[in-house]
């Protein structure tokens, strides 16, 4: 126990030399840290969002909401396949998961059948996620004339998982668009995004924008009747709906209804640009569709010259301009009485494109930088006394060996930073408290052989005698003793989440320093020392 | 050189004789424990009960009767409101709002209209229903795990009945944890878990320092009675369970006067944890091993065969 051997020797000092220099770069700015050479270490730790003030959202794709709209796009296309045919139905529509219709002749439901089926599409195999492929719809007779079209399994599971991967692209898209340094957005679980945006001055506006499915869809606004009239009482045009609006009349107050043709004249998902920017002082958003989309709003606006449409995004009326001529060009402008941040953020959404589900917010936690600078503070200064309390009360308690051991503590800490700083571990506020704890309990494994050098040495023993025997017998108990609260550190880390991953990490770093800081350090100085000093008794 | 001594060089405390009252005390207060867990019951946050979390700084000390009437009328349910550390912070609660998700949302948009933008809002946090089911889920599978994976070490490195010793003191000092925050109604979240989680950690860790002399000593005197046994080893180990809950304790008060609000539950949670912790390796850990049997039967068996020696290089 008192003979190392010299690799041990360098192997511990380079350690701690290595503590020591990972954790340098975290006493300068981050400039300054981000401009040291390349072959010093540059990595700060990495502080959690309760420290540096962030957003985290736990966001949940709405991914059934892709697999209801399958089924509506299939009853609108078994229509026209069963009329293209003269084939007579009724009650074509959708219940629960499947589309029913019922086919009027018998002799014809063989030809119903064949037509229906066409409408499959093949399902993308995804060998990762174990989808086969094939059709991606079941059509059989149920009653009598009766047909069921169903989705496959294969088909809702393939529609689910790229409706989700669609929508990390999305919102990753648009988080970026908003320019915040360093989010992290992770697909958790199966249909669940978790989205962390470190420093953001506005988490409102970040909810916003991740809010919202941003679908947009250019239609015209049926004008035979009028929303009063509807609201009235009259009855809505087949193939048109009433339509809320989020226009804003000059006055600020709420504006009208639209009834609104059910028809999509031109989709927004042949946008390919868009901008915010001024027109006549007024803030408004630019818009460019890419040739097809070019073409049919060319079309469909030299049609109905002097009549309105409507632009509607997630079903609701942002605009509802008339057309005055032709647009030709494939580009438009948004205008209504929009402020400067709306429309900043229409053309963002508009450019990072529409989400293919909604995006429901589960979990949101928001902390402002103040709050986070003020709890750095808090910690250092919780810290710095710790250590401080902690050092003079070893120092009192066993002199010499105190000192040791608080040497070997400052040791302790800067390997925990260096460590958190290499691994870019993330250091949470309860992380803080899981190193001010370490700090406590980490004299507890020099404690353990102190107390027991002091009990060797009231047996008789010389000082190298008692050293040798204390080590020896504490060691086993710090191994336990440590192995048992690692067990603890490991399972917060594999089941907590957010806050206490981060205090887990601390802990689970600061137990395995602490250990080697008592075990190796504390005892090397300790032996360098008595062997310059070959004391007749132990000052202990 | 003079050096402190929380205790003296050697001390004859006969802990192990006053096991009955003890553990008496202990169970009755455990009783009390869980029954106060579900009688008044546990001031959740909203971790675990959903629910919306906002704390606002103003400028100046804060006028709480205006911020009441500014958020008592929107319509939200029940409200809460509570000075946060400092006179200028407020901490307002809002319980889960009927509805889904979307609905929370809603309501922390509402309360932001009504309390204006002059405020400093330094924290939102609000969970929805779906999510706090599983952190409560989550949180109990971690505590019940690890409390099992400790049993199954000791039991490896010891034998069962120190495994189940050092597991039923683990039990009693959550116990008693758990109880602390339902006699204060001090919050109970995500954090909590946590530490109750370090309280595992350290309790065990000073259990398993008594009984690991209480192993050697078994050994050293086969042939005296286990409770002197145990008494020694508890006097012997006394001076470093001092020391180190001195020490643990001196860092964690320095975190709860000058760590902030936000851990100071957290804190507590931990410094009321090492005391129980420390009380239950001396009070319940050892003497449970009188409890549950360990006779001589095992003494003699482990001493044939393994021998004294075996004590000093058992790691």
């Amino acid at each position: 126990m008192l003979y190392f051997a010299p690799w041990k020797i360098v192997l511990v000092a380079v350690l701690c030399v290595l503590g020591v220099v990972f954790t340098l770069p975290n006493f300068v700015s981050e400039q300054t840290a981000e401009g040291l050479p390349d072959w010093l270490p540059h990595k700060q730790v990495n502080l959690g969002l309760d420290l540096q003030g962030g957003s985290h959202l736990l966001l949940e794709v709405e991914a059934e909401v892709v697999v209801q709209e399958r089924l509506a796009a299939l009853v609108d296309s078994v229509r026209p396949a069963l009329r293209g045919k003269r084939i007579g139905y009724r009650n074509l529509g959708q219940q629960n998961d499947a589309v029913t219709v019922t086919i009027r002749k018998p002799e014809q439901l063989e030809l119903a059948l064949t037509e229906i089926r066409k409408l499959a599409v093949p399902v993308q195999g995804n060998a990762i996620a174990g989808i086969t492929g094939g059709q991606d719809i079941v059509v059989e007779v149920v009653n009598d004339n009766q047909i069921s079209i169903t989705l496959t399994e294969e088909a809702i599971r393939e529609r689910r998982r790229s409706a989700i991967e669609q929508s990390i692209e999305i919102v990753r898209r648009r988080i970026d668009e908003l320019g915040t340094r360093e989010p992290t957005i992770q697909r958790q679980g199966d249909e669940r995004i978790l989205v962390q945006v470190p420093g953001l001055q506005d988490p409102e506006r970040l909810k916003n924008i991740l809010g919202k499915t941003a679908k947009m869809v250019f239609r015209l606004v049926d004008v035979t009747t009028s929303p009063a009239e509807i609201l009235g009482g009259a009855r809505t045009p087949p193939g048109s709906e009433l339509l809320e609006s989020d226009e804003r009349t000059a006055d600020g107050g709420p504006a009208d209804m639209y009834v609104v043709r059910k028809r999509i004249m031109v989709s927004g998902d042949t946008l390919v640009d868009s901008a915010a920017t001024f027109q006549d002082n007024m803030p408004v958003v630019s818009f460019r569709f890419d040739s097809v989309g070019a073409k049919r709003f060319g079309d469909a606006t030299a049609k109905n010259v002097g009549r309105p449409f409507a632009i509607v995004l997630d079903r609701r009326v942002i605009s509802a301009p008339v057309i005055r001529e032709p647009i030709l060009g494939g580009t438009g402008i948004i205008s209504g009485n929009f402020t400067v941040q709306e429309v900043q953020d229409l053309a963002l959404l508009l450019r990072a494109g529409a989400l293919p589900a909604p995006l429901k917010i589960l979990e949101e936690r928001t902390v402002g930088p103040a709050l986070g600078a003020d709890s750095i503070a808090a910690g250092k200064v919780a810290c710095v006394i710790a250590f401080i309390a902690v050092m003079v009360f070893m120092v009192l308690s066993y002199g010499i060996f105190g000192l040791a051991a608080d040497l070997a503590l400052l040791i302790n800490l800067f390997l925990i930073m260096g460590a958190l700083s290499v691994l870019q571990a993330t250091l949470t506020l309860p992380g803080i408290a899981g190193i001010v704890l370490t700090i406590g309990m980490a004299v507890d494994a020099n404690v353990l052989v102190f107390e027991r050098i002091r009990e060797e040495i009231r047996t008789g023993k010389t000082p190298f005698a008692a050293m040798e025997a204390g080590y020896q017998r504490a060691v086993g108990t710090i191994f336990d003793a440590n192995i048992t609260t690692l067990i603890a550190a490991v399972i917060l880390f594999a089941m907590g989440s957010g806050p206490i991953k981060g205090f887990s990490i601390t802990l689970g770093i600061g137990i395995v320093t602490s250990v080697f800081t008592a075990v190796m350090v504390t005892r090397m100085m300790l032996v360098f020392w008595l062997r310059r000093t070959r004391p007749v008794a132990l000052p202990i | 050189m003079f050096h402190i001594k929380l205790v003296p060089e050697k001390t004859n405390v006969p802990f192990v004789n006053w096991r009955k009252p003890a553990m008496a005390a202990s169970a009755v207060l455990v009783v009390i424990s869980l029954v106060m867990a579900f009688m008044p019951g546990l001031n959740f946050g909203i971790d675990f009960r959903g629910g919306i979390l906002i704390e606002v700084q103003t400028e100046g000390p804060a006028d709480l009767s205006d911020l009441r009437t500014k958020t008592g009328g929107l319509g939200l349910g029940e409200v809460s409101l509570q000075e946060f550390g400092a006179a200028d912070t407020v901490l307002i609660r809002i319980e889960k709002q009927p509805g889904d998700a979307t609905a929370q949302q809603k309501a922390v948009t509402k309360v932001r209209a009504a309390l204006g933008e002059s405020l400093d809002y330094r924290r939102t946090e609000f969970v929805g229903p779906k999510v706090s089911g599983e952190l409560i889920e989550a949180g109990a599978i971690a505590i019940a795990l690890a409390v099992v994976l400790m049993l199954i070490y000791i039991w490896f490195r010891f034998e069962w009945h120190f495994g189940v010793g050092a597991v039923v003191a683990l039990i009693h000092d959550v116990a008693l944890s758990v109880g602390m925050f339902a006699v204060t109604q001090m919050e109970f979240n995500l954090s909590t878990v946590a530490a109750l989680l370090t309280i595992v950690g350290y309790s065990i860790n000073d259990t398993v320092v008594v009984y690991d002399r209480v192993r050697e000593n078994l050994r050293k005197y086969k042939t005296m009675d286990l409770a002197d046994v145990l008494n020694l080893a508890i006097n012997d180990t006394l001076s470093r369970t001092s020391m180190t809950s001195v020490t643990t304790l001196l860092a964690l008060v320095a975190l709860f006067i000058f760590g902030g609000a936000v851990i100071q539950g957290f804190v507590f949670a931990m410094i009321w944890g090492v005391i129980v912790g420390t009380y239950s390796s001396i009070f319940i850990a050892a003497p449970l091993l009188i409890v549950l049997g360990l006779g001589n039967r095992h003494r003699s068996d482990r001493g044939s065969g393994e021998g004294r020696d075996a004590a000093q290089t058992s790691s």
